[in-house]
């Protein structure tokens, strides 16, 4: 017990005095993971977007591919992006294996299902009427697909925030395919992973609350979201 | 469509009901079984009698990896009926667990520290098991020219000269703080630089780093062994007496923690220090190579 305590003690000095070692694995951890949300974004909302406004019945093998993918353990994912990228895989030439781009290449493969079918629930729900009001009003059907995104704009943001919780706390496919280099390929979950297990408790802790605080506010933004989404 | 939802519903419940029943079946099965084997044991009165209990080892990942504990731990069960677990950490991890009183016995190899623990008073009966060595394994080109040398330190110093790749385990593991000892003695501080990739994993995933990045490492002989057939990686340097690789079991010390299982502790130690023991450990192979060698290292 007096072990937490002196660990919660520890990690919290260590937030506070900007430990340069800690920073650094925040940063890279949140800038590898809000690249990966953004292009997810840019993949999964049109897709799911695209999806959302055709009818549930020819859609019926899509989706429950893509519900199966928004599932994908972690671990899974990063040996696929490892087997890709290794020296001896298909993009092996590339050299990325090993580089915060693999780990962006693997994020944006575990939150892109989420994206695009959180945005295709969504879209399905708010679809139907608004895209008849729009194609009534005589609107292309680009701008019918803009509209209904915008009148579902709720539950996208909802679908983008789900995905981000979901990279920015895993840990399985970073490891794998990032690596967790000193410096450069390190971020979080792997490096409360490694000190849990030099059993360096502080530094392990001290992550950890960053994390919780990272998911508390970006769960509160999802929260608000909603309860917005819910007054319209 | 609704109604043909709840029916898949249904199914689907019915269906883990079942899956969770057979589990706790075979769960319960597995739990009477050695409950019948001393039965067994009474037929033949001349054996020893079992002991249906465990012991925790916290040991470091190159001999939980190198297969040389599946090896040895069965035939420890057989002749007492104590069942091995083993948790497989870095060394540093392995102490620490050691010495928060996690384990009953330990199997690590970095000698000074574990000689101080003991000092200290965190274990007892302290043994050099056995040894073997470290080798540094690079890309059979060679880039930095570290064939060429015959010490570890004129290793480091090439390898940091060329600015060539060097992977280091980077977890205190015994690994690690051989290899951290090793660059200090060459005068070099490689922390952050470029061409040095400190990952915090084990030796396995290490070697596989190297492979992928073509770079050099410094590994226990038995991991490189075990591995090599996956690698493209090959001997760069050995033999230097500075890579003598000394491993040490003890127990940890039942007066700090009344509760660890101290004799058969002392059991696993006896048993390892046995002429038999020490007989197994010499006779265990991979890929034709001896891993282990019993006994202390440096005469």
């Amino acid at each position: 017990m007096s072990r937490l305590l002196e660990g919660i003690v520890e990690a919290v000095r260590l937030i506070i005095s900007l430990d340069p070692y800690l920073l650094q694995i925040v940063l890279l951890s949140l800038r590898v993971s809000i690249t990966a949300i953004i292009i997810a974004t840019i993949i999964g909302v049109p897709l799911g977007a695209l999806l959302g406004l055709k009818t549930e019945k020819k859609t019926r093998l899509i989706n429950k591919i893509i519900f199966t993918f928004m599932g994908m353990p972690p671990v899974v994912a990063g040996l696929i992006i490892y087997l890709i990228l290794s020296r001896q895989g298909p993009l092996g030439v590339l050299g990325l294996l090993y580089s915060p781009s693999a780990m962006i290449i693997a994020q944006v493969f575990l939150a892109s299902p989420i994206v695009t079918g959180l945005t295709m629930v969504g879209i399905r729900a708010k679809g139907g009427e608004v895209e008849e009001t729009a194609r009534s009003l005589g609107a292309s059907s680009t701008l019918t697909t803009w509209t209904v995104i915008k009148e579902a704009r709720y539950s996208l943001l909802g679908a983008i925030i789900s995905g981000f919780s979901r990279v920015v706390a895993e840990v399985g496919a970073v490891m794998i395919v990032g690596g967790n280099i000193e410096g450069h390929t390190r971020v979080m979950t792997t490096a409360i992973t490694l000190e849990t297990r030099k059993g360096n408790f502080e530094l392990a802790i001290g992550l950890g609350i960053i994390l919780l605080i990272i998911s508390f506010f970006v769960n509160s933004i999802l929260y608000n979201i909603q309860k917005g989404g819910k007054k319209d | 469509m609704k109604i043909r939802n709840k029916g898949l519903l249904y199914k689907l419940i019915l269906g883990l009901m079942i899956l969770s029943a057979f589990l706790l079946v075979a769960g319960c099965g597995e739990e009477t079984a050695p409950a019948e084997e001393p039965a067994e044991e009474e037929e033949t009165a001349d054996e020893p009698e079992l002991i249906d209990d465990y012991i925790t080892l916290a040991t470091t990942t190159s001999t939980y990896d190198s297969g040389l504990l599946d090896y040895l731990n069965p035939i420890f069960t057989e002749q007492t009926g104590i069942e091995v677990q083993v948790v497989s950490q870095g060394t540093g991890a392995a102490l620490e667990t050691g010495a928060r009183g996690d384990a009953d016995v330990l199997l690590v190899h970095d000698r000074a520290s574990e000689l101080q623990l003991v000092e200290e008073g965190a274990f007892v009966d302290r043994y050099d098991v056995m040894y073997n060595d470290f080798i540094f394994v690079g890309p059979a080109e060679d880039p930095a020219g570290v064939g060429e040398v015959s010490t570890a330190a004129e290793a480091l110093t090439r390898i940091a000269g060329s600015e060539e790749t060097f992977v280091s385990r980077g977890d205190d593991s015994g690994t690690h703080r051989m290899e951290m000892r090793l660059w200090e003695s060459a005068g070099i501080d490689p922390a952050g630089q470029g061409w040095y990739l400190s990952i915090g994993q084990g030796m396995g995933d290490t070697l596989n780093m190297a492979n992928e990045e073509l770079g050099y490492t410094m590994t226990d002989r038995g991991t490189f062994v075990a591995m090599e057939d996956n690698l493209d990686l090959v001997i760069v340097l050995e033999g230097d007496p500075v890579l003598f690789n000394q491993y040490g079991v003890m127990a940890v010390n039942p007066e700090k923690y009344p509760h660890v299982k101290y004799d058969y502790a002392m059991m696993y130690i006896d048993f390892l220090m046995s002429d038999e023991g020490q007989e197994l450990i010499n006779s265990y192979q991979v890929n034709g190579e001896t891993l282990f060698f019993p006994g202390y290292g440096l005469e």
